[in-house]
This record gives C-alpha cells, sequence and structure tokens, in this order.
C-alpha cells in the first residue's frame, strides 16, 4: 500500500474545516428559513382553487423537483447574469437553495394541510374569525406540528445539498476539504474527516430536531 | 440567438445524446447495484443478530449523514490512494451505489416492520424457514409498501448521477458544460440539460405510478 496515516495536515487545517461548516450551516439557516415561507406560500395556492396561481406552483415544484440541483445552481450563478441578473456566489447559492427548499417544502405542508381536520377551520369561522386569521393562528400551527417529523428529514437533506456550493466556490466545508486535499495530497485523512464532520453535523441537527419534535408535537 | 443555440444543439447532438446515455447507464448500474445491497442492508437493521445490526446501522447512519459530493468524491480520490484503481465512472457508480444501497435499506427496513409480527409467527409455526418466509411473505407485501419511496430514490439518483461532473465524467452535465464553454450560451445550454433531466425524472415517476396502481392490492 505504502501510504501512511498522518492527519497532522488535517489537524492544522481544522480550524479552516470548522469555519466552512460555519458557512455551510448558514448557508442552510438562511436558505430553509426562506424556503418555509415560499413553502409555504406554495402549498396553500397548490390547495386553493386560483387555476392561474395554481398552474403556476404545480410548474414550479414539478420543474424545481425533477432536476438536479448542481443544474439550477450553475444556472443561477453562470447563465442568469446573461439576462442582467447578477449576484455574488452566495447570494447565487442561497436563492438556488431557497427555491429549492420552497418546493420540496411545499409538499410536505401540502401534504400537512390535508391533515388538519376540516372541524377547526368551521370552528374557526363560527366564532366569527376572518379568513387570514384562521390560516395564521389555526391551520398553520396545526399543520406546522403535524408536518415536523417530515420536515426534520427535509432539513437535514437540504443541510447536506449545502456541500454543492463548492462547485461554485463558496468557501464551505466540500470547498475547504477539496483545498486541503489538493494542496497536501493527505486524502484519507481529509475525506474520513470532512464525512465525520457531516455526519456529526447531521447526527446533532436530528437530536436537535427530535427534541424540538417531542415539546411541539401534538400530544395524543 | 434562438436559431444560433439550435445550430449548436443540432451540430452537438451526438455529444449530448451520448452524455445522456452515460447518465442513464451510470443511474442504472448504481440503482442496480445499490437497490442490491440496500435489500441485505435492510434484512441486516430488521432481522441482523445485534453486531450484524449495529454494522448496518452504522453503514446507513454514515452513509445517510454525508452529501453524495462527498461520497463521490471521497470515493474517487481515497480508492485511488489505497491502490484501488477505478476510473472517473467506476468511482461515482460506486459511490451513487453506496448511497442508494443506504437509503433503499432505510427504506425496507420500514416496509418489513410495517408488517404485522403475526405474519413472520404464522409462517414460523407452519414450518417455513426464514429464506421461504421472506420470499413468500415478506417481500410480495414489502415491495408494495416499499415501491413509491424506491420510485423517489431513483429519481433522486438521476439527480445525483450530474455530481460526477465534478469529477470528470463525460455525462450530460458534463457535456453540456463543454458545449457552454465552446459557445458561451449557457442560458439556452442549461435550461436544455434541465429539461432532459426533467424529462427523464418525470418518466420515473411516470413508471413508478403506473408499477403502484398495478401492485396494489383492489380493495375486494
Amino acid at each position: 500500500m505504502g501510504y501512511t496515516l498522518n492527519f497532522a495536515v488535517v489537524w492544522r487545517n481544522f480550524g479552516l474545516l470548522l469555519s466552512g461548516l460555519g458557512l455551510s450551516l448558514v448557508l442552510a439557516l438562511v436558505s430553509i428559513a426562506l424556503g418555509v415561507v415560499i413553502g409555504l406560500v406554495t402549498a396553500f395556492v397548490l390547495n386553493g382553487k386560483g387555476s392561474l396561481w395554481r398552474g403556476a406552483a404545480v410548474a414550479y415544484v414539478a420543474a424545481i423537483r425533477n432536476t438536479p440541483i448542481l443544474i439550477l445552481v450553475l444556472f443561477t450563478y453562470f447563465a442568469l447574469p446573461q439576462l442582467g441578473v447578477r449576484f455574488d456566489k452566495i447570494q447565487s447559492f442561497v436563492f438556488t437553495l431557497s427555491l429549492y427548499a420552497g418546493a420540496y417544502l411545499a409538499e410536505v405542508f401540502r401534504g400537512a394541510l390535508n391533515g388538519v381536520p376540516k372541524g377547526l377551520r368551521e370552528a374557526g369561522l363560527a366564532i366569527g374569525l376572518t379568513e387570514w386569521q384562521i390560516k395564521s393562528s389555526i391551520i398553520v400551527p396545526v399543520m406546522l406540528r403535524n408536518a415536523l417529523p417530515a420536515l426534520s428529514g427535509t432539513f437535514i437533506s437540504l443541510f447536506k445539498d449545502t456541500s454543492l456550493a463548492a462547485a461554485i466556490a463558496v468557501p464551505e466545508l466540500t470547498f475547504y476539504a477539496r483545498k486541503i486535499n489538493n494542496e497536501s495530497f493527505r486524502v484519507i485523512e481529509t475525506w474520513v474527516i470532512t464525512s465525520l464532520i457531516y455526519v456529526a453535523a447531521c447526527v446533532l441537527l436530528a437530536a436537535l430536531l427530535r427534541l424540538v419534535e417531542r415539546r411541539l408535537a401534538i400530544p395524543r | 440567438m434562438d436559431f444560433a443555440f439550435i445550430g449548436v444543439a443540432w451540430t452537438a447532438r451526438w455529444a449530448i445524446l451520448s452524455g445522456l446515455g452515460i447518465s442513464v447507464l451510470v443511474s442504472v448500474l448504481a440503482i442496480v447495484a445499490g437497490s442490491f445491497v440496500g435489500v441485505f442492508v435492510g434484512l441486516g437493521l430488521t432481522f441482523g443478530v445485534r453486531p450484524v445490526r449495529w454494522i448496518a446501522r452504522l453503514y446507513t447512519d454514515f452513509v445517510r449523514g454525508t452529501p453524495v459530493l462527498v461520497l463521490i468524491l471521497s470515493s474517487y480520490y481515497i480508492l485511488g490512494t489505497v491502490g484501488v484503481h477505478l476510473d472517473a465512472f467506476q468511482a461515482g457508480v460506486l459511490a451513487l451505489a453506496v448511497f442508494c444501497s443506504s437509503h433503499i435499506g432505510e427504506i425496507v427496513r420500514g416496509a418489513l416492520q410495517a408488517i404485522p409480527r403475526g405474519q413472520t409467527e404464522a409462517a414460523k409455526a407452519t414450518g417455513l424457514t426464514f429464506s421461504q418466509t421472506f420470499i413468500y411473505v415478506l417481500m410480495p407485501q414489502a415491495t408494495r409498501q416499499a415501491l413509491p419511496s424506491c420510485v423517489n430514490v431513483a429519481a433522486e439518483i438521476v439527480k445525483a448521477s450530474t455530481l460526477l461532473s465534478i469529477i470528470g465524467v463525460g455525462e450530460l452535465l458534463l457535456t453540456t458544460q463543454q458545449i457552454i464553454a465552446r459557445s458561451f450560451m449557457g442560458l439556452p445550454f442549461y435550461l436544455f440539460a434541465g429539461f432532459l433531466y426533467f424529462l427523464v425524472n418525470f418518466g420515473i415517476e411516470r413508471l413508478g405510478k403506473y408499477v403502484e396502481r398495478r401492485l396494489a392490492i383492489s380493495a375486494s
């Protein structure tokens, strides 16, 4: 084999990897926050009647869900400037991941919306709430609590998708891993440590989300 | 601009077709190999003795906690260093197959656990061996349960196959990027590639729906 493990280079650059992880988490957090808003609006449009808007929402969800995210990322970063839409790398990636997240979350929310009992809406109408009040203070909270298990899965997979930002040289975790790999040739060490960092982050994230789930789930 | 695009696309038609072919080939190989391994991972997760179950759990959690891009880069760089000489295509297929197997493993576990315990016990009581129980009792039911999720994984793999462009496999995305580098027509060609992926995934989704309908137990 002729390869001796030597983790020294990776430890020396560990701060770099951690700062990359920090950016990955920030990218995920911002995109998820924007994606939740987009997803909520899209889910209500999908469940609504207005045929034109509904058609647009169906097309948006189908187009995004059936296109590889790498193509979306490259498209926003390299092709949109030809139309005069210019972002810097990070904005471009957040924009893409938010739209991507929105399409996936819209499906999750739509499923959860269908699980909200009809009686709640009728009860809201009966006590004289407006349509907006019913949505914002009855349906959305119940729906969100129903959607929690599916949401945590989507959140974690969106966090992992931030690794694609490396393709447009956003300095997140995978970007630094490739950099260290290319500069030091400590191939095994770099990728083992990088994977472990991702796994650890995912495990922590999952534990955190499960905690939130247990706190917020509707008792049965 | 539009006519120029059609001209360039026509000139590059064989390149695009071969790229699409490689994408499909990569995906099919990864899905077939991944599903095969995944069934065993799922069995290990559900019925394995304790050490087997732990190993299967560790494997699925580790793979599912790592972004696909990191899996692909690791497989490409690490295996070469250890002395297993795979070209980019083989390393990429291996990474996608591993990714696929962990997801299929989880799906199979979920499907098997959804089957009431009484059935396994009944099979045991009638004297079936474990493999007979699996083939005649568990698998037919688990397949119905697992199929929709498996179709999702298949679409996921097709989308993930774009990531092989990063390690230099000449699939559809890399071919597209090469054409863009020659012609400077980023916008139409990214859209075109996205559209081709959309068609493939849409086809998979339709096929899945059809098979699901065929396999569904009629409610009589």
